[in-house]
């Protein structure tokens, strides 16, 4: 059972992922995370102000729940399943992290400098935070879509439009890490 | 009954992505480096199978449990809001390292910041409602 503490390879979690998209579309639902930001919304009372909000948003309640499972996975996975949480990324990336400051490098899971308790009183870790999410939220349902919606199952379905959205996800998360890293870090 | 079902699907899917590091920060940054295949092998295999899995149900008209058939609908016709929307998209996951998966698995391993990140995702999906009608798609 030693595996199990282990980071799992690409060819274990892979397959594992597709399996999880199967298994929905045979329960009659799609697999698509960032359609719960919509739902979170709607639920808070968003319809009042954008006809985009205005749905039942209850029956998205599955889509809910299989986000609460995500949660409690990362909580096993973590706290009672893994050994050592550092990542240990190739050197290459690491060495240029190291550069541009990152000191927790391969010894942790997410870097200290934007994700520990502490980086919450650091207002430019902070605001990258907020600035990292909000793009995220915003593009998701402008492109219509985020990694799990396009990525997996819009390119599982042979769909020409998640082609470009992913193509879009690489050149804004290409343009991050080479041009607007340097600057912010 | 069925609720347990869905909270199963997830917790699996949360542990897959979070013991493979898919839900890591450094992850997403190595594979914007291209420095390995880790991420690109997960994303690789995972629709190799999915576009199999996908042909099986549409040629065997495979039905779903409740007996009503599987139809994926087509997503609307466009360039501009898949290519903005997703550039959009790929600044904030390299910056916040998470998707909108990976953002509540990181939640629930504990780390706080990531519900400023959450949060912000919910702001940004909102702001996105409330401009829909003004922005080219």
């Amino acid at each position: 059972m030693n595996w199990i503490f282990e980071p799992w390879p690409w060819y274990v979690s892979g397959p594992l992922i597709a399996l999880v998209m199967m298994t929905l579309l045979l329960a009659g639902k799609r697999f698509g995370m960032s359609s719960n930001l919509r739902t979170m919304c709607s639920a808070l009372g968003a319809g009042k102000q954008a006809e985009f909000f205005r749905f039942d948003w209850k029956s998205q309640r599955w889509n809910l729940l299989v986000i609460l499972g995500t949660a409690i996975g990362g909580f096993l996975a973590s706290e009672f399943l893994t050994n050592d949480q550092g990542v240990q990324i190739a050197a290459a990336s690491q060495e240029k992290l190291k550069t541009l400051g990152f000191a927790s490098t391969g010894s942790a899971y997410l870097p200290d400098e934007l994700f520990s308790t502490e980086a919450l009183t650091n207002p430019q870790a902070l605001l990258f935070l907020v600035l990292g999410g909000f793009l995220v939220g915003f593009g998701t349902r402008y492109a219509g879509g985020c990694t799990s919606g396009h990525a997996i199952s819009g390119l599982s379905n042979l769909q020409w439009p998640s082609l470009i959205a992913v193509i879009g996800f690489f050149a804004g998360g290409l343009l991050m890490v080479h041009f607007i890293f340097p600057i912010l870090f | 009954m069925k609720s347990i079902f869905y909270v199963i699907v997830g917790l699996f899917f949360g542990f897959v992505l979070y013991k493979s590091e898919a839900a890591s920060w450094f992850r997403i940054y190595e594979m914007f480096q291209f420095d390995s295949f880790h991420m690109y092998g997960i994303f690789g295999s995972t629709v190799v199978l999915g576009v199999i899995g996908i042909q099986w149900i549409k040629r065997k008209e495979v039905k779903a449990v409740d007996g009503n058939p599987i139809r994926i609908a087509p997503k609307d016709k466009g360039i501009v809001r898949y290519l903005v929307g997703g550039t959009l998209f790929g600044l904030g996951w390299a910056l916040a390292g998470a998707c909108p998966g990976p953002m509540f698995i990181l939640a629930g391993a504990g780390y706080i910041p990531i519900l400023v990140v959450i949060a912000s995702a919910i702001a940004g999906t909102y702001v996105y409602g409330l401009l829909r009608n003004k922005l080219p798609h």
